[in-house]
């Protein structure tokens, strides 16, 4: 009997030799003379325990983990003797850090292999789109509106307001744009599930399209992320040879088809009108909002842009309908979120669920604190341009509201967490020289001002007429966030002054205490 | 491994540029495909691709220039990216970057005398799980310390 085996073939397990075991596994298989069958999946998101290894039993799979190339012959053993393992998880299901996920989205990442339609489609992938194709336009825009989806790449715009938008847009051509540009530090949502569950954003794509009465997409994938590229691409493909891509799509009267664009090393592309700038083969020049995409997006034509995880979230949500959705999450955060758990963490990793964990539950309970055992000082959340929360910003519910509520953002999802070992300073310096390195040089605050502020903290850093310069950055931010054209320059005083808020001790040298004579 | 990119030929060149002309929006996919077979978009492309999509070359320079990803001439012959965003840093990167930088005697965004090694930051690579990160020649290294780092230049080296 072949014994079935699963390994990731995500980057991030990649590049901590998924590869290797993998080959070590069917090499060391070969010579026993055991017969196994290697199935590459996506990654379960539980990253320090990768490379992970799950066995197919009749009670469902076993996790072992982390595996290097050296455990796989005592593994083999263990497997073919039935007998404890020391790197064994147990039911991988069971794994207490994934059992209390709440996975709509990220459901079958990780499960399937990828490159496999009829996988997909055995793990209830396409229901969405075939609910969909029975229910029409209008219907289906009831649907993702009652859901209360916002866009999950940072802005949180009702997703069902924006597709209305471009189907009561009249034009000869419409467009689907799907973000994939995600060049956040601490996130990689985007790049698991394209690796890991690519059909789910063809199909969330797709209904976009049919809704909309467009009959392109293009999915804008930075080309930091070649394994996702890869990914998409092949399934893509595979799509189109199943009759969901292309003419008459699951045997219907629509049309659709996709094409991936590879980015070329431009952060400011992920802000959707530079992308859409980038994508008709231009300078990733931003727009002037209005017009709006959804009026006047790609070559001129209304557009749908959305992040990945918002298309990721739409089968779900027409699959099961909108109340199952919309049941979770709190306040005007419906749904779920998958959030990143990234950077100085032992226990770092994806974490789907509801909007309401609170930022401390997230960074000390799930994630288990810093992987160096020290202190966590501070944590940033929302990628380069989120603010730096201290610890007693912990209480912070995960949700919109709540973090604008207290001068941050919660963004595509990432939290990287930092050890007491930072210094703040080097991180504010570091939030305005991005910028100025990623500025698309359109508007002045942006251009001009990070480079002014990048100077402006190295005087602080030399100890120069301190509390003049830091007030000289605190009214700089305050031209950078109200004049500038798009989120980059507007958003990055967030870590600038968060930094300069919570952790003021950094910036402004210890007052010499006078030793009272005793 | 290395890759092993064609020298630059008008002919090969004019080629590749009318395989993806008729595309919308082409120019960042030329671009794209240019370098993938010379190793660099050669300044004598530019007015090439200018013309089979009806730009200015101007236009196409600003395109080319606007990009970090394209190169106006040959990186070394391995190319070692160091991811240098928060999530790296968090957790070390930038003892690790400059312990590359020394043992390779050049500054990030450099290369070698010898042509061997390009050095370069690279602004997340998505693996901020499993940080601190690199990429040599495309291949994904994770959770780098001082052991790892070491045996990437060293292999970068040879």
């Amino acid at each position: 009997m072949n014994m079935r085996l699963y390994v990731s073939r995500d980057a991030g397990a990649v590049a901590v030799g998924a590869d290797e075991v993998a080959l070590a596994l069917e090499q060391a298989a070969a010579k026993r003379g055991v017969a196994v069958e290697i199935v590459r999946t996506g990654s379960r998101g539980l990253y320090w325990l990768e490379p992970l290894i799950e066995v197919a039993t009749p009670q469902g799979r076993i996790a072992f983990g982390p595996v290097t190339e050296a455990d796989v012959p005592s593994l083999l053993d263990a497997l073919a003797s039935n007998t404890p393992h020391l790197l064994r998880l147990g039911a991988t299901d069971e794994i207490p850090w994934l059992k209390r996920q709440t996975r709509l989205t990220f459901a079958r990442c990780g499960v399937i292999d990828p490159r496999s339609l009829d996988d997909y489609r055995a793990h209830g992938g396409y229901k969405g789109l075939e609910r969909a194709l029975s229910l029409g336009s209008d219907a289906i825009l009831a649907e993702v509106t009652a859901s209360g989806l916002r866009g999950r790449g940072g802005a949180g715009f009702p997703t069902g307001i924006k597709w209305k938008t471009v189907a009561q847009t009249k034009a000869d051509r419409k467009f689907i744009v799907c973000n994939a540009d995600e060049g956040d530090s601490g996130t990689f949502a985007d790049r698991m599930i394209m690796e890991g569950d690519p059909f789910l954003v063809i199909e969330g794509m797709t209904t976009a399209g049919i809704t909309v009465g467009a009959t392109k997409g293009y999915i804008y994938i930075r080309s930091e992320y070649p394994h996702a590229v890869e990914a998409m691409n092949a399934a893509i493909m595979a799509a189109r040879r199943g009759g969901y891509l292309g003419d008459k799509i699951g045997g219907s009267t629509y049309s659709f088809d996709l094409e991936v664009r590879v980015g070329a090393g431009a952060y400011v592309c992920g802000e959707e009108t530079s992308l859409l700038e980038s994508l008709e083969g231009r300078r990733g020049l931003v727009r002037a909002k209005p017009p709006l995409p959804a009026h006047h997006g790609l070559f001129g034509k209304p557009t749908v842009i959305n992040n990945v995880l918002s298309f990721a979230a739409i089968p779900f949500i027409l699959a099961e309908g909108a109340k199952a959705y919309a049941d979770f999450g709190m306040g005007r955060s419906r749904g779920t979120m998958p959030i990143q758990l990234a950077g100085n963490i032992r226990h770092g990793g994806l974490f789907e669920t509801a909007f309401g964990v609170t930022l401390g539950e997230l960074v000390d309970d799930i994630g288990g604190g810093t992987f160096t055992g020290r202190p966590v000082r501070a944590v940033q959340v929302g990628g380069p341009l989120g603010a730096y929360f201290p610890r007693a910003l912990f209480d912070t519910p995960f949700d919109y509201e709540a973090f604008t509520a207290r001068d941050g953002l919660i963004g595509h999802g990432g939290i990287v967490v930092f050890d007491d070992s930072v210094d703040m300073r080097r991180q504010a310096r570091f939030a305005m020289e991005f910028c100025a390195i990623e500025s698309c040089g359109k508007c002045t605050p942006c251009r001009i001002g990070s480079t002014r502020g990048v100077e402006t903290i190295e005087k602080i850093m030399r100890g120069e007429r301190v509390s003049e310069n830091l007030a000289l950055v605190e009214d700089l931010c305050n031209t950078m966030k109200f004049g500038s054209l798009c989120a980059l320059g507007g958003f990055t005083p967030y870590p600038v002054l968060s930094a300069l808020k919570h952790f003021r001790e950094d910036f402004v040298p210890a007052p010499t205490t006078l030793q009272a004579a005793e | 491994m290395t890759a092993a990119y064609e020298p630059w030929d008008e002919t090969r060149g004019a080629e590749i540029i009318a395989e993806h002309a008729r595309q919308e929006g082409a120019t960042l996919v030329i671009l794209h495909a240019l370098q993938e077979a010379f190793g660099y978009v050669p300044e004598a492309a530019i007015p090439m691709v200018a013309q089979a999509l009806n730009l200015s070359r101007a236009e196409v320079h600003g395109v080319f220039t606007f990009y970090h990803d394209f190169r106006h001439k040959p990186a070394g012959r391995h190319v070692l990216k160091l991811c240098r965003a928060e999530a790296c840093q968090a957790a070390g990167g930038d003892a690790l970057a400059a312990r590359a930088e020394a043992k390779l005697g050049v500054s990030l965004g450099s290369t070698t005398a010898d042509d061997r090694v390009t050095l370069e930051p690279i602004y997340c690579l998505g693996l901020c799980a499993t940080a601190p990160s690199a990429m040599l020649d495309g291949r994904l290294i994770g959770r780098l310390d001082e052991t790892r780092i070491d045996a990437l230049v060293a292999e970068a080296q040879r």
